[in-house]
């Protein structure tokens, strides 16, 4: 059906989207890119030229940086692991007969509907605060000290933050991949003599695949730029502490004012982003093809 | 997969499901439940679940404070236009990989995709910069083009999917009885692709109701929305949890309605081809 018109006409359709996407991505970046060459400090406005790779050698030689990165990649694979396992498990859970299933799904979707500033802010004072949060009187109620989270394990807390709300979209994907999955297959596997684990590993699992290979890539996609979560709870600390490589560029920008240096900073998330986006591509494009 | 069991373990995993779900929607849940508290009640230790002071305070305070319908209009306006411009562009994109496709066209929807990829921090300056440049600072239709195209990545890939299911046979049907390009879209497709569409529509006007970044970082009063007015009233922390607590909710309540009424078609959308 792709005959010589039809082809042009899809050109012609797919082309207002290309040239957008390619200016939103192309006009920023070569601003970005020139900024991150440049001396420009709000703070010094009588001083500008070009300094090089200044802003650069700064990153590479601050050892927030490389807990940023690290953080960074810790967020990003942490709230992977925890909401593709939890969301396979409450998948299978789910996917059982069970009574009111529709209730349970209102029920088990409703964070992904609530926006990052009200997550944080729920999880920061509700519960995490240590004189007035939930957690604190459970503790109390045990005879216990409450915990510090905020303070004494800020990258968990915010993990923990950004998996629950997250972990709606990894449940819903994986549960409607589960119910496409033939019960023919599971009972003649279970007649053969297969345990649940047996049947688990080579039937459900396998034809999970592609549903897990699409819950990390949009994920990972909105997981290297958290940002909200941490400004809202954190603000980046104790210290470095919870600082990611979004929170470090955005504290150069907001609170030194270096926009040089914020835009240095740009430039290697755009890197970083950019080889996470590579090997995602090699590891997972196999299994999302046709 | 659903499968027959026996009653004794229906009860048993309906127990444990539910008692999952509540878990997760607790933070919800006790969220609420604050908000209906006054504020000595909502800090009160131990936790005051029946024995709390339940007033509808906070909420009336909370609407006298501030401009509540102008940050609600905001988020209206932004959340549907930037959803709506998106659909206007994405449509024929998608329609045109699904059904022309190139050889390219897996390489381009990857690109298209990888763009997202670029965290807005990094872009913030020269974005700010541009707005300020183009007098787009603190305006609706500013945030109405950068959210839309920050999710057209997203919009384009959702309704390739759907497309992709609209059997080819069917169009070149059409295209026998002598149906124009536009025809076969308005007349043949629109109406299979409605419920992709819809779906598509859904989880984008979620996802910029939900955006918290550009949305505070590129307003100020005029063009503020829902985001940035729980951005104000988390400041003064833990001194009026039930207050903090109503604005929130009357934040997501919203986008939490809507999301459960069309759930249905939302969670059928929201597959992006992961179930074939």
């Amino acid at each position: 059906m792709s005959t010589q018109s039809s082809r042009l006409a899809a050109r012609m359709m797919v082309a207002p989207s290309v040239v957008l996407l390619l200016i939103w991505m192309i006009v920023p970046l070569a601003m970005t890119l020139y900024y991150s060459f440049r001396f420009y400090r709000l703070l010094s406005p009588d001083r500008t030229g070009w300094t090089g790779f200044t802003n650069y050698v700064w990153f590479f030689d601050s050892p927030d940086f490389w807990l940023a990165l690290f953080n960074t990649l810790a967020l990003v694979g942490g709230v992977l692991v925890i909401t593709v396992v939890l969301g396979i498990l409450i998948a299978l859970l789910i996917d059982q007969p069970v009574k009111g299933q529709g209730a349970l799904r209102i029920l088990v979707i409703a964070p992904f509907f609530v926006m990052p500033p009200v997550a944080a802010s729920i999880w920061e004072n509700l519960f995490m605060h240590p004189q007035n949060g939930l957690f604190s009187a459970i503790a109390r109620g045990f005879g216990a000290q409450p915990i510090l989270f905020l303070e004494q394990y800020p990258m968990w807390s915010v993990i923990g933050i950004v998996s629950w709300e997250w972990l709606p979209f990894a449940t819903l994907i994986l549960l409607t991949a589960l119910q496409s999955l033939s019960s023919e297959q599971l009972e003649a596997a279970e007649m053969d003599g297969a345990g649940p684990f047996a049947r688990f590993r080579h039937i459900i699992l396998p034809h999970l695949t592609r549903a897990i290979t699409v819950v990390i890539l949009i994920q990972t996609i909105f997981l290297l730029g958290i940002f909200g979560e941490i400004f809202t709870t954190t603000q980046g600390g104790p210290g470095s502490a919870s600082t990611t490589l979004p929170y470090m560029i955005f504290k150069q920008a907001i609170a030194a004012k270096d926009i040089g240096r914020a835009a240095a900073g740009g430039i290697i998330a755009v890197i970083l982003a950019n080889i996470v986006a590579y090997f995602l591509m090699r590891g997972l494009g196999r299994n999302l093809d046709a | 997969m659903a499968r027959a069991h026996s009653p004794r373990r229906m009860w048993l995993t309906t127990a444990a499901a539910w008692f999952v779900a509540l878990v997760i929607f607790f933070p919800v849940l006790w969220m609420i439940l604050t908000s209906f508290k006054t504020e000595p009640s909502a800090v009160a230790m131990p936790p005051q679940f029946l024995s709390a002071d339940w007033t509808l305070e906070n909420y009336a305070e909370v609407w006298a404070r501030s401009d509540y319908p102008r940050f609600f209009w905001n988020s209206v306006v932004i959340a549907v236009g930037s959803t709506v411009l998106g659909l206007a562009v994405a449509i024929p994109a998608a329609w045109a990989m699904a059904f022309v496709p190139g050889r390219k066209t897996k390489d381009l929807l990857m690109w298209m995709l990888s763009t997202k990829m670029m965290p807005a921090v990094a872009v913030m300056i020269p974005l700010y910069l541009i707005f300020q440049r183009l007098g787009l600072m603190d305006t609706r239709i500013g945030l109405v083009l950068v959210l839309m195209l920050m999710n057209l990545p997203i919009i384009i890939w959702m309704l390739y999917t759907y497309f992709k299911e609209i059997p080819g046979e069917i169009l070149e049907a059409a295209r026998m009885d002598g149906a124009t390009l536009w025809g076969e879209i308005i007349h043949v497709l629109t109406p299979m692709a409605l419920p992709g569409i819809a779906s598509t529509m859904l989880l984008n006007i979620i996802l910029a109701w939900n955006e918290a970044f550009w949305t505070i970082v590129l307003t100020t009063t005029r063009a503020a929305p829902l985001s940035a007015f729980i951005a104000s009233f988390s400041a003064p922390q833990g001194l009026f949890y039930a207050k903090l607590s109503a604005a929130s909710a009357m934040a997501i309540l919203p986008i939490l309605i809507l999301g459960w009424f069309s759930q249905k078609q939302l969670v059928r959308g929201l597959t992006f081809g992961a179930v074939k």
